[in-house]
């Protein structure tokens, strides 16, 4: 009992954290604090981060995503299953379907702004109750990890 | 610093009986003006502007402050082995510690000397040595890490180290001890000190590139006590001044016997012409032995070297590469201004500062002003060198940094204070206290050709009733004041750990931009890396058990393994599969006559355990990674030796196994 205490006081905590600009330490004299990007409206739909206009072609590209099942060996399968079940993290299975191309992979690059603004991160994190780490992938890590996803997804 | 402490403790005792009103100045408050606290103030979540880099002295590491607020920001480990972070512990860093004498867990570090280009601070790396089991660290500024060790052979107390010349050609290490070369018989009478005792001063090579370091000579030299030394720097540049004690050659107690004569010397070494001969071939090759440990940061893994051979230039045979210059007594710091005109020395026993001019000396030694020789090393005439003495200056004078605008700073131990000073016209400018005997004294790149000299650090050897109380054992402490003005101003006290010796600052933004946030996984070339979940395994080779296993918030892969019996040697092999800063993960086993692992994102580090016993370990993270840290855990069974339980290993298997013997 102590510990889901506890765990809701992190995540508690989390959400404290949303409420200000992320946190970014600077020198008295010589880093300027970043100002938000963006102030305005959220895109719920797109997520946030550097993808917009995601074209997605609607045939699979098989060797994208084998690459992306080798990224997603390395730096994913700790946690998530390629089918509905949840380990740490949620499973894959139907993820294309849930989100858009854009805020998978906005939430994949740019993962603690995601958390901390995102309403379906939010909800997703008092499930899982760890916050995705941020596993500093590329962009082309990125595009061949949703990829695979698609294929996990039954895309041929 | 090597004062025979007693000695000057009691003269600072007659000394305060006497009234000398520097002495024990009345109180801190006295000290410190009321703005202090704001110029020291750092905001929570604010960055410090500078780093300071200090000797953990007998700790064996190196601490990292940050400045003006003196917040201790990391301990590196360097000579002494640290459980906290596995350092002598892990497989990877054990041959780290390995020396000619084999493994070394702990030593004293003294001085830290960053790297520099053209006579300023780079920001690169940062040296230290061993003052006991003589060698030089070089630490990584992108990692905070150890990232070579190198012995020294033919030496004994490194402490005239690890000083560097304006380009990082050279680091040197000059012996405190003389002693018999490793290459004859050590085995003789104390009695025959001098014929059979000599002086090594070793020039270390570094890499340019990758800083690798490599013994490019050494210079044999009369069986003196080499203290302190740095390397000129502009027009002096080529040349390196080492303070010598010791030069009654005394062998018993150095506290009467080496302080009887009213000079000792500074020793001017003409390296670029020990390089000439080098190239001519007048070096004559010693066989020795000595480590060359270097940690890779590709394959996570340290390796050591034994060395067998190193060249010797004799000072004496060759000689033009050495000149004696009268120093009065027993002199510690011997450090030159950023024009690389000046060497002040600084006879820890004198009650002046001498101040030699380059111009003087060069033209002194092309003129052969000499006196005579010491042991075949020719020695200057005093006033040939000398550009002046600062008279009066204060009592035991140690070490003197300098601002770059003219000034010089010395601190003086017994009377416990820092005097400014002009360097043209040698008078006094400004005295403030310490508390209490101030050894050295650090500016940022104060040692370079380019201080930046917002602030001075003193570094105290007594700190007495100045931090609550803690047992005979009292804190280490600094002092911060700042020098911008004309007056320089008590600002802060803070605790340090060790003893601090000598130090070095840094403007942060040269280092800061360069630290590595995390090791990329892609890169890591550990022979016994997982990479990923799917390539965790554990591999029985006769006897030995590798455990190929992976950490990620918040579990280890695998974390249920049976079969490990009796008489095995496990060897757990972790990868940090994280890919984000600030996320290492710890493991400990229990039971295990060792210490943790803490390992980094992306990094893999080994922890043996040999089992004493049958029966159930826990395995857990101790570094507080998640919500869910407190469920990383894992259990490992062993069973006697012989027993037929298999070798098997899971992750979130939950079937029962019937099978399981009872518990008696």
């Amino acid at each position: 009992m102590k510990r889901v205490l506890f765990g809701l006081t992190i995540l508690l905590a989390l959400y404290a954290c949303g409420s200000q600009e992320t946190a970014n330490p600077s020198s008295n004299a010589t880093d300027a604090a970043k100002p938000a990007e963006n102030t305005g409206g959220y895109d719920p739909n797109r997520g946030e981060g550097k993808f917009k206009d995601v074209v997605v072609n609607p045939k699979l590209n098989a060797t994208l995503a084998e690459s992306g099942n080798k990224v997603y060996a390395v730096k994913c399968s700790s946690c998530h299953k390629t089918t509905e079940e949840k380990l740490v993290g949620p499973g894959w299975k139907g993820v294309t379907s849930r989100h858009s191309a854009a805020w998978i992979l906005n939430f994949i690059t740019n993962t603690d702004e995601m958390i901390t603004k995102d309403p379906k991160a939010q909800a997703q994190l008092e499930i899982c109750l760890v916050r995705m780490p941020n596993q500093n992938l590329s962009d082309d890590d990125a595009k061949s990890l949703y990829e695979f996803m698609r294929k996990v997804d039954g895309l041929q | 610093m090597n004062l025979s402490a007693k000695k000057l403790l009691a003269a600072a005792s007659v000394i305060c009986l006497i009234g000398v009103p520097a002495c024990k100045p009345k109180n801190a408050g006295n000290a410190v003006s009321a703005d202090a606290a704001l110029k020291a103030y750092v905001a929570p979540g604010k960055y410090d502007s500078y780093y300071n880099f200090v000797s953990g002295g007998f700790s064996g590491q190196m601490a990292v402050y940050g400045l003006p607020s003196g917040r201790l920001l990391r301990v590196i480990p360097a000579f002494s082995v640290d459980p906290e972070k596995g350092w002598g512990f892990s497989e990877e860093t054990k041959p780290m510690l390995n020396t000619s004498h084999g493994f070394v867990p702990w030593d004293d570090l003294h001085h830290p000397e960053l790297s520099q280009t053209n006579g300023e601070v780079d920001g690169r790396w940062i040296f230290g040595n061993a003052n006991n089991t003589p060698r030089v660290a070089r630490i990584d500024l992108a990692t905070f890490r150890t990232a070579e060790i190198i012995e020294l052979p033919n030496s004994a107390g490194n402490h005239s180290s690890p000083f560097i010349t304006e380009n990082t050609e050279y680091v040197v290490a000059g012996t405190r001890f003389s002693v018999p070369p490793d290459n004859v018989n050590g085995d003789v009478p104390i009695s025959t000190y001098k014929q059979n005792f000599k002086g090594t001063l070793s020039f270390i090579s570094v890499d340019k590139g990758d800083g690798k370091m490599d013994i490019a000579f050494q210079i044999q030299c009369p069986g003196v006590n080499f203290d302190l030394s740095h390397a000129g720097k502009g027009k002096s540049h080529g040349w390196f001044f080492f303070s010598c004690y010791n030069t009654e050659q005394a062998n018993t107690l150095l506290e009467v016997n080496a302080s009887q004569r009213d000079k000792d010397f500074i020793m001017a070494v003409n390296w670029k012409k020990a390089e000439e001969y080098l190239k001519a071939g007048k070096g004559r090759k010693q066989s020795v032995k000595y480590a060359s440990n270097r940690y890779d940061e590709k394959t996570h893994t340290a390796t050591s070297t034994i060395k067998t051979e190193v060249i010797v230039l004799d000072a004496k045979e060759l000689k033009d590469i050495c000149y004696m210059i009268p120093c009065p007594k027993s002199p510690h710091g011997c450090d030159v201004d950023p024009t690389g005109e000046y060497i002040v020395g600084s006879g820890k026993l004198a009650a002046l500062i001498p101040v030699f001019s380059f111009d003087k000396l060069v033209k002194a030694i092309a003129a052969k002003d000499f006196i005579g020789d010491y042991d075949g090393i020719p020695v200057v005439k005093y006033e040939s060198a000398l550009y002046g003495e600062v008279k009066k200056p204060g009592l035991g004078p140690l070490h003197t940094e300098f601002d770059g605008k003219g000034n010089a700073y010395t601190s003086f131990f017994v009377s416990s204070e820092v005097v400014k000073w002009n360097i043209k016209d040698l008078k006094v400018l400004d005295r403030v206290p310490t508390y209490y005997s101030v050894g050295h004294l650090c500016i940022p790149g104060g040692d370079s050709k380019k201080p930046s000299p917002k602030y001075l650090i003193a570094y105290n050897k007594i700190t007495k009733d100045r931090y609550l109380p803690t047992g005979p054992e009292l804190a280490q402490s600094a002092q911060l004041y700042d020098i911008s003005g004309e007056k320089m101003q008590l600002i802060l006290d803070f605790p340090t750990i060790g003893e601090p010796h000598y130090a070095q600052a840094i403007e942060a933004d040269i280092v800061k931009k360069n630290s590595v946030k995390f090791f990329k996984i892609d890169e890591n070339k550990h022979p016994y890396v997982a990479k990923g979940e799917g390539a965790t395994k554990v591999v029985r080779e006769g006897n030995k058990v590798h455990v190929y296993m992976t950490s990620i918030r918040s579990h280890f892969s695998p974390d249920n393994i049976e079969g490990v019996k009796m008489g095995d040697e496990v060897y757990f092999h972790v990868t940090n599969l994280e890919q984000d800063w600030d996320v290492p993960h710890g493991f400990a086993v229990k039971g295990a006559v060792n210490a943790e692992l803490l390992i980094m994102p992306g990094e893999t580090q080994t922890l043996k355990w040999v089992p004493d016993r049958v029966g159930m370990f826990p395995i857990y993270c101790t570094d507080f990674c998640s919500a869910l840290h407190q469920e990383m855990q894992g259990y490992v069974r062993v069973s006697p030796a012989g027993s037929a339980t298999p070798l098997t290993f899971s992750l979130g298997a939950t079937n029962t196994d019937k099978s399981a013997p009872k518990s008696k």
